[in-house]
């Protein structure tokens, strides 16, 4: 099997100051994998090299493309790869205000992805449109109104919504279920799982929430001052973890 | 079809002035299909630990688990994974759930992983529930607010749903009233008649004695512990 993102040697300085250092590793098809870390640890500052949205200093992101194969994408052409963010890959961010357009409609929010990828038949994007509302348990009846309306819950749904309306293959997340209460985070990982599964969907998630990555992620990353101190089975990291760091991480959460 | 050669362990803790402390060294025994293996010792011994190292839960220093032709130690994760999902059935003495799912659905989950359609995994699901004591007006809740007898049997439900080729027991019996053991004893007689490699701790004797072929007395891996 080829694997469907394959990372090697990702560094990213800011200035002196090391973002990430030397990240390599294999996505396959359908396999979930969490970034944990604390707070400046480099995990968001991965999570936007592998997405395009930062270049790194070296190091290569190669994606199974439909079409074309094995591609690296750090230097893919940017409308080549700004054409794959719409297609093949989606992001949704901690914030849903940054992932929306907060003056359009929900319906709106969600057709724009499927108009930029030529799809035109207005009566179509609104059937899809609702039907990926309702998915995402968004009343149908709320497709009118703008997300400013919504609650954070409904605002992340309706993201989630946008990102996956296209059929990406690979998703990448970062903490999406951050700043939400934890009665909404239930419901969200629930419906992450079942979207994930149904649609064969993989998925990068970096998260600081050690119970997110337990019940979302198949594989694990411990980051450490922008480096992978360990990796592996999600359960097995978190239950016999080997590095120093990642036993104080998990020795840290406090029990509830 | 699991076997395990000349397997080791110890743990280091960091965090804890680099403590390391040795829990198994050396085991080796094979399970074949059909059979029952006990695994014995005191608490502490490392029962648990053992069980968790087959099912690579717990990183394994040296040596070498086969469950069919996968070797657990030395597998990549997604490996292990689609071991887990096919062949490595599990049923531990806690149940682990994302809240508010309902107990239907926690149960056809194995089922619906393996790609089996939602009405089939749910039918299943209905069937063991059933036939495990769970009242029907309990299916649509979610499990986190049963009581601890409850969710041990919705775990069992779970981890007998896929008919696993190889599965670990840790202590399914425990916490069960008188009929709920005979019904979990006969799932159990049944997982074997089928075909199924099993290794099972189980501090009830009597259930020990009726579906288990051998026993292992783990306290004679334990460095420190034998004599």
């Amino acid at each position: 099997m080829t694997a469907l993102l394959s990372v090697s040697g990702i560094t990213k300085n800011y200035g002196a100051y090391v973002g990430c250092a030397d990240v390599s590793f294999d996505l396959y098809p359908g396999e979930v994998m969490g970034i944990v870390g604390e707070s400046g640890s480099g995990k968001s500052t991965l999570l936007n090299c592998l997405a395009g949205h930062l270049t790194p200093d070296r190091g290569e992101v190669v994606f199974d493309t439909r079409a074309d194969g094995p591609k690296d994408t750090v230097t893919l052409s940017e409308p080549e790869r700004r054409m794959l963010s719409r297609t093949d890959w989606a992001f949704v961010h901690q914030h849903a205000r940054d992932g929306l357009r907060m003056g359009v409609s929900a319906g709106g929010n969600v057709g724009e992805r499927l108009m930029a990828v030529g799809e035109r038949h207005y009566g179509n994007i609104r059937d899809k449109a609702t039907d990926w509302l309702e998915r995402v348990e968004i009343d149908a009846t709320r497709v009118d109104d703008r997300p400013t309306t919504f609650s954070g819950g409904m605002q992340q749904r309706l993201q989630i919504a946008r990102n996956l309306v296209t059929g990406p293959r690979l998703v990448f997340m970062d903490e999406p279920t951050g700043g939400l209460d934890v009665s909404v985070q239930a419901r969200l990982l629930d419906l992450l799982r079942g979207l994930v599964r149904d649609m064969g969907l993989s998925a990068i998630i970096v998260t600081h929430d050690l119970a997110v990555v337990r019940l979302l992620a198949d594989r694990l990353m411990v980051m450490k001052s922008g480096r992978v101190v360990e990796a592996g089975l999600t359960d097995q990291v978190l239950d016999d973890p080997q590095h120093a760091y990642s036993q104080l991480l998990v020795s840290s959460v406090l029990q509830v | 079809m699991i076997e395990l050669r000349e397997v080791s362990k110890t743990f280091t803790l960091h965090n804890q002035g680099s403590a390391v402390i040795g829990v198994i060294s050396n085991v080796s025994f094979t399970v074949a299909p059909g059979e029952c293996v006990a695994l014995t010792g005191a608490s502490g011994a490392g029962k648990s630990t053992l069980m968790r190292m087959i099912y690579g839960n717990y990183l394994t220093q040296s040596g070498e688990i086969r469950i069919g032709d996968v070797d657990i130690v030395q597998a990549e994760p997604r490996e292990v994974i689609a071991l887990r999902r096919e062949v490595l059935g599990y049923v531990s003495q806690f149940l682990r759930v994302v809240p508010r799912v309902p107990t239907l659905d926690v149960v056809a989950d194995p089922l619906r992983a393996l790609g089996v359609s939602g009405a089939d995994a749910h039918s299943r699901a209905e069937e063991l529930l059933r036939q495990l004591n769970i009242p029907e007006r309990l299916w649509s809740l979610s499990p986190t607010t049963f009581s601890g007898g409850e969710q041990q049997r919705v775990n069992i439900a779970r981890g007998f749903a896929h008919a696993y080729p190889a599965m670990l027991l840790d202590e399914p019996t425990a916490s069960l009233d008188a009929a709920n053991r005979e019904v979990v004893l006969t799932l159990i007689e049944a997982a074997k008649a089928r075909g199924a490699a099993i290794i099972g701790i189980f501090h009830d004797e009597a259930a020990r004695a009726r579906v288990c072929d051998r026993e292992i007395d783990v306290s004679c891996f334990t460095p420190g512990l034998a004599a």
